[in-house]
């Protein structure tokens, strides 16, 4: 099964937190954790896509975009 | 002086097409650190090494030497030391 | 012996003169788990590790450097022709007046590079764990690197970066397997 590279949690929430609340935290976990010994033969980017996504092999890909500035998650 | 010397477009189109290719020669490098069983990936790695160094011959024609201490040839007078640097393009 | 070659490895790009963010790319160019941590840290534990994988530490450490070029780069073209107006407002007037617009080897705080950010064990288990655990680091400091920017071209190449610490750390737990196997595979030597 396709392992997700992102997970969430929901922080314990006081009453008495001065800034407004994160309900859901998310943070990475990228594919080098569930790959293993990378296989062979394993699908390429062309030299151009490899260069520009940071690796020459899609599985091992992890995109990262900028979070909104309190770092949560919209859902 | 001011030294502004603007780089072709030839220039960054060629330099992206090395750092493309040198990419990948990275990438299956390190792959072959931990696989070095992997016929299919030295093949593909010497045929990159090929394309690599046609690659660099073509832009040290246009554009000076990429390496220094008998890597590249030199042409009159000397060019290695020529701006800009990877850092000021 | 090292050869250096006249290009980035990737293209960097920076939108505008931003002091501001130079000051916090410093924390990877002479902090705790950047560049130069990396590169210095792989490059001297390969002296003591098995033959299986001396070749690796070799090639993630030079790797590094290239990588550590791209830091400078970026903070050169962020402060490039900056005034000490600028520079101060960026709250970087301490370092101008130690160093004008120079690279320094320290991190966002100002703390000079230090040896006692990196290790070599002598135990190759505790040596690549070290390294895995340095690699998953630098991915966070990229992370937070890129939240706290707003120059679309600097992040492209900040998640270039990020995305190398996800191969090397691949590369290194794959290490920290054929350090567990019983045989050297065949071929080796």
């Amino acid at each position: 099964m396709q392992p997700t590279y992102t997970k969430y949690y929901y922080p314990y929430v006081s009453p008495f937190d001065p800034c407004k609340p994160i309900l859901k935290k998310s943070y990475p976990t990228p594919p080098q954790l569930y790959m293993g010994f990378q296989p062979p033969n394993l699908p390429q980017f062309n030299p151009k896509e490899a260069l520009y996504h940071g690796t020459l092999w899609p599985s091992l890909y992890d995109e990262y975009n900028k979070k909104d500035y309190r770092g949560d998650e919209h859902d | 002086m001011t030294d502004v010397k603007k780089m072709p477009p030839e220039y960054y189109e060629l330099l992206e097409q090395i750092q493309a290719i040198d990419f990948v020669l990275v990438e299956l490098n390190l792959y072959l650190d931990t696989h070095p069983q992997d016929y299919d990936a030295i093949l593909q790695f010497n045929n990159f090494t090929y394309e690599s160094k046609q690659l660099k011959k073509l832009f040290e024609k246009q554009f000076g030497p990429l390496m220094h201490f008998g890597r590249s040839y030199s042409n009159y007078p000397w060019n290695w030391d020529d701006q800009p640097w990877p850092w000021q393009v | 012996m090292w050869y250096y070659e006249k290009k980035l490895q990737y293209p960097v790009k920076v939108r505008e003169c931003n002091p501001r963010l130079a000051k916090y790319l410093i924390e990877q160019y002479g902090g705790a788990d950047g560049e130069l941590s990396a590169a210095l840290r792989y490059l001297n534990q390969r002296y003591t590790i098995p033959g299986k994988v001396i070749g690796l530490l070799n090639d993630i450490g030079t790797e590094e450097f290239a990588h550590l070029e791209m830091i400078a780069t970026m903070i050169y073209k962020l402060t490039k022709d900056a005034t000490p107006e600028m520079l101060e407002a960026a709250g970087l007037a301490p370092h101008y007046v130690n160093h004008d617009s120079a690279l320094f080897y320290h991190n966002s705080a100002g703390n000079p590079w230090t040896a006692e950010y990196i290790q070599a064990k002598g135990d190759p288990i505790a040596d690549i764990y070290e390294d895995i655990a340095a690699e998953e680091k630098a991915r966070a400091t990229y992370q937070w690197i890129i939240n706290m920017s707003d120059d679309p071209e600097l992040n492209d190449s900040l998640k270039f970066l990020r995305e190398r610490e996800i191969v090397h750390s691949q590369r290194f737990r794959e290490a920290a397997e054929i350090l567990k196997e019983d045989r050297d595979k065949k071929i080796f030597f």
